[in-house]
């Protein structure tokens, strides 16, 4: 009891000095950050990296708005960089403190959500695309008809991950519409094809990387990172496949909190995660491509051709960047997912 | 007729219904035992036997804060809720129905009608204003939060066991002159024992289980075991948490063990 | 009335709710009070980031009912609330019912062990939960996935040929909520039954009470207390569960915990998730008034 005691009077103390010299807080998705990359920055600064976790985009977002997180860097998706930066939660960036911020890859220094890259650097991108067991289906995987209009192969064999915006967006895509469309008509068709689809699924569930390894699911729609994952579990077997009709691009990017305690710190860290070789750290750990010009030299061998990693030439195309789902476009949006999870 | 009465102290089926509970219980944890030794990158297809995986969570340093957080987190909402709810129990029971009687009993039951993301919300809002006002971002927001949620799962058993407690004992103390501090610490509180042993555990139960309430709450750097968890809920779970756990489950158990063996010798 | 007895109800309740006090405290600062931003944000207008734009406005409420249904481009009942609210309502209510089913013979079970034993049952019933509820739920996900624990035992017996496809239905998640607030029902239940007398049972036998009799007649009432509070224990969290079915029902059998979070997150619609929030909380408030009330009710009668 004196150990508990004295313990708790320790963690309380220490939490009050949180904002003490050589210190850092990350804000990021769970299991995302490479513990070699924060001990190499340990070692080369001084500087002690806590990551805290998070799972959603929308308690990130609402637990630093509440104000007093103590965090100093969150990773927002590329759909809420805006939002971050409209509600003044974000500074923007002193560019002449970042002098790394040159390695940023040609494609990713001036981005549709941060004109310019004023607010925020990569830390990593991918895409949500179909994984499909092509032991059990042998066609075209390459469509977002795996989950929109399940071949016999897959009924009750397939999962559709329950991300809102992707989901909704794979199919307006299918439909012929674009992301967040308002258009009535389109909408109407993206609610039909999905709810006429959603009996063929077994589940709407994340865990794909596990169930999927394991054989519980034969298909799923899926982030590329885990798709690759699989891939290595099943020698091949689970192949990832590009939606013709139109497939989401993600990028996680750093942000610098407007109420960071450890700014001189959260500049280091920012600056050492662009040289190539620490970018290449962060996507040997979890397997997704980063930004970072130069860092592919660094990767692991499987990930330099991995077409998971490297978008083939003729699937780029169909690639998009989603917007920020506002006003008529969000409301059709979150009518249609609660149609389809009710 | 003596026999006969004996027997039905023991209902028929319930020895049956019970240990078929307890298997039951135990099943799930067993499966995670097992696997915790998988020698294979995963938490549900069987690849020999290996204790990587414990090697992996004693190396894990933010592994182990987090377990050691929602132990110390735990435990302090346990002890500071059960002292609350006993005294809240003491006041609501066993007296004349008094003015706002029902008031208090839907306060200290409130915690349990709300959805965890609606008390979630609420607390991160509130607390977020307090957190920039004071300038304290400590651990002191999760441990007060964890004991409001768990007063409830406290203060009931603890009513239950109250309520159907024998009035004449206290009242044969209080005849013999016993001041009433004597009559509580000699007689009720050693009467009311199993009922705040019950409340005790519930409550230590539910701040280890608590997922989301923690999320919205904890500051930089307070991750408990289950939101260090929910954080890779979307991407891959290893078996290193299945790990975590059994090593609990072994302390809980061997700590189980010497308390039993040691009270039976004070028998 | 004398005025002596006048003044000692007086201090009885003055004592009563001193005693309360350190609780009430607490729950204000860190349960209770803070709710009441829910009710404020139930009434002001949604942000389509997030939050809420501080403007009154009743559209949370009339969300409740209504939906505009924007492909009809016109008002409709929420038939889909309605889906949600009713499905949570009969889980959570097979749940209680379950769990009792369970927890009475468990904990009468554990009540009739020799003294020096009863502690070491009661651990025993805790101690699975000690891993926590994440772990716990996926492991049970294990047990009874395709190719888990239970199909395996089920198909080697004979009873089955192909496996029970059990993960991601409503019986998933019920199994999974039993299993996860079983000890919510057991434990009050045995801190009744622990001080229940044993020769009330032989006396009751004695006067050639038939069994059925004596567990009416004898046990329940005495026993009651126990069961009012396991059930609200079991029911009322289970209304507003997120993570068992959210996990075991694969995402397709929301339960109205996470419509709200839907609400909450996703959807960005704060007041719509605040105000289902209050009206789950009126809801669950005015049972358990009417189902205390009820069960008090019964005892004063049973008594006098």
């Amino acid at each position: 009891m004196k150990y508990l005691m004295s313990a708790t009077a320790m963690v309380l103390a220490t939490a009050t000095l949180a904002a003490a010299e050589g210190e850092l807080q990350l804000y990021n998705w769970g299991n995302y950050t490479s513990p070699e990359l924060l001990d190499k920055f340990e070692k080369e600064t001084g500087i002690k990296v806590t990551v805290t976790d998070y799972d959603s985009n929308d308690v990130a977002l609402a637990k630093v708005e509440a104000g007093g997180s103590g965090f100093d860097l969150v990773v927002p998706s590329a759909s809420y960089v805006p939002i971050w930066v409209e509600k003044g939660l974000v500074q923007e960036l002193d560019l002449s403190k970042l002098p790394n911020h040159k390695n940023i890859a040609p494609e990713w220094t001036d981005v549709p959500w941060d004109a310019g890259r004023k607010y925020s650097i990569p830390w990593q991108w991918g895409t949500t695309g179909m994984s499909v067991n092509t032991k059990v289906y042998g066609g075209d995987i390459n469509t977002s008809a795996i989950f929109l209009d399940v071949p016999p192969e897959l009924v009750g064999k397939i999962n559709v991950q329950p991300e809102m915006i992707d989901v909704v967006s794979l199919a307006t895509m299918y439909v012929g519409g674009e992301p967040c469309s308002e258009d009535a008509e389109i909408m109407k068709k993206v609610r039909d094809v999905l709810l006429a689809a959603k009996p063929n699924w077994i589940s709407m569930d994340y865990g794909a990387t596990e169930r999927m390894s394991n054989g519980d699911w034969a298909a799923s729609t899926n982030w590329n990172g885990s798709s690759m994952r699989i891939k290595i579990n099943t020698n091949g077997d689970v192949q990832y496949g590009y939606p013709k009709e139109g497939y989401p691009i993600f990028m996680d990017s750093v942000m610098l909190l407007q109420d960071a305690a450890n700014v001189e710190e959260a500049y280091k860290f920012m600056d050492f995660i662009m040289l190539p070789e620490n970018a290449a750290m962060i996507s040997a750990f979890a397997r997704y491509a980063n930004g970072i010009a130069g860092s592919e030299a660094f990767m692991p061998e499987d990930m330099k051709t991995a077409p998971e990693v490297v978008v083939p030439e003729e699937h780029k195309a169909a690639g998009k960047f989603l917007p920020t789902c506002r006003g008529k476009g969000l409301e059709y949006m979150t009518a249609i997912w609660t149609e389809l999870q009710k | 007729m003596a026999e006969r009465g004996f027997q039905i102290s023991r209902l028929p089926g319930v020895a049956t219904v019970a240990i078929g509970a307890f298997v039951i219980l135990y099943l799930p944890i067993v499966t995670l035992v097992i696997f915790s030794f998988n020698a294979s990158n995963s938490v549900a297809t069987w690849g020999g036997f290996s204790l990587h995986w414990y090697g992996d969570a004693w190396a894990n340093d933010d592994v182990k804060a987090a377990t050691m957080r929602s132990l110390i987190i735990g435990v302090s909402a346990a002890f500071l809720s059960t002292i609350l709810a006993t005294l809240a129990a003491l006041g609501t029971t066993r007296r004349r129905a008094f003015k706002g009687q029902t008031f208090i009993y839907v306060v200290i039951n409130q915690p349990l009608m709300v959805p965890e993301i609606v008390t979630a919300v609420a607390l991160m809002i509130f607390f977020g204003i307090v957190k920039v006002a004071t300038g304290y971002q400590g651990l002191g927001y999760l441990i007060a939060a964890h004991t409001a949620f768990c007063l409830p799962f406290a203060y009931l058993p603890i009513r239950a066991r109250l309520e159907s407690m024998d009035l004449s004992l206290e009242t044969a103390a209080a005849d013999l002159y016993a001041t009433p501090w004597q009559t509580f610490r000699r007689v009720t509180l050693p009467l009311l024992a199993p009922g705040i042993m019950a409340g005790a555990m519930l409550a230590f139960v539910i701040s280890l289980d608590d997922v989301v309430i923690t999320e919205f709450v904890k500051s930089g750097g307070q991750d408990t075991l289950p939101t260090y968890m929910l954080g890779q809920l979307r991407r891959s779970f290893t078996p290193e948490v299945n790990a975590i756990s059994t090593m609990l489950l072994g302390v809980t158990v061997v700590m189980l063990t010497a308390f039993f063996l040691l009270t039976r010798k004070k028998d | 009335m004398s005025p002596a007895e006048d003044n000692a109800v007086r201090t009885s309740a003055r004592n009563g709710w001193l005693l309360s006090l350190p609780a009430l405290i607490l729950l204000a600062f860190a349960a209770s009070g803070p709710l009441l931003i829910v009710i404020w944000y139930s009434f002001l207008t949604a942000n389509d980031t997030g939050n809420v734009i501080h403007e009154w406005s009743v559209e949370g409420w009339k969300g409740i009912f209504l939906t505009y249904d924007i492909f009809e481009e016109r008002y409709a009942l929420a038939d889909a609330h309605l889906t949600i609210f009713w499905r949570s309502v009969w889980l959570s209510l097979t749940t209680t019912a379950l769990t009792f089913a369970i927890g009475f013979p468990t904990a009468w079970f554990i009540a009739t062990r020799p003294p020096q034993q009863r502690a070491m049952w009661l651990f025993l019933i805790t101690i699975p939960f000690w891993t926590n509820l994440l772990i716990r739920t996926f492991a049970i996900n294990e047990v009874i996935r395709n190719e888990g624990l239970l199909n395996t035992l089920l198909i080697w017996v004979g009873a089955i040929d192909t496996p029970l496809q059990i993960n991601y239905t409503e019986t998933a998640v019920l199994i999974g909520m039993t299993y996860v607030y079983l000890p919510l029902m057991v434990l009050p239940l045995y801190a009744t039954i622990e001080r229940f007398d044993m020769r009330l049972l032989e006396a009751s036998y004695d006067l050639y009470a038939s069994r059925w009799a004596t567990l009416r007649r004898v046990i329940l009432p005495i026993v009651k207390p126990g069961i009012i509070a396991g059930s609200i224990l079991v029911f009322v969290p289970s209304l507003g569960a997120y993570v068992t079915p959210r996990i075991l029902g694969g995402g397709k059998n929301m339960m109205i915990g996470n419509f709200i979070e839907l609400q909450f997150l996703q959807g960005k619609n704060w007041p719509l998730g605040a105000a289902l929030s209050v009206a789950l909380l009126i809801i669950v408030m005015g049972a358990l008034l009417v189902y205390v009330r009820v069960a008090n009710r019964d005892r004063s009668q049973g008594h006098g």
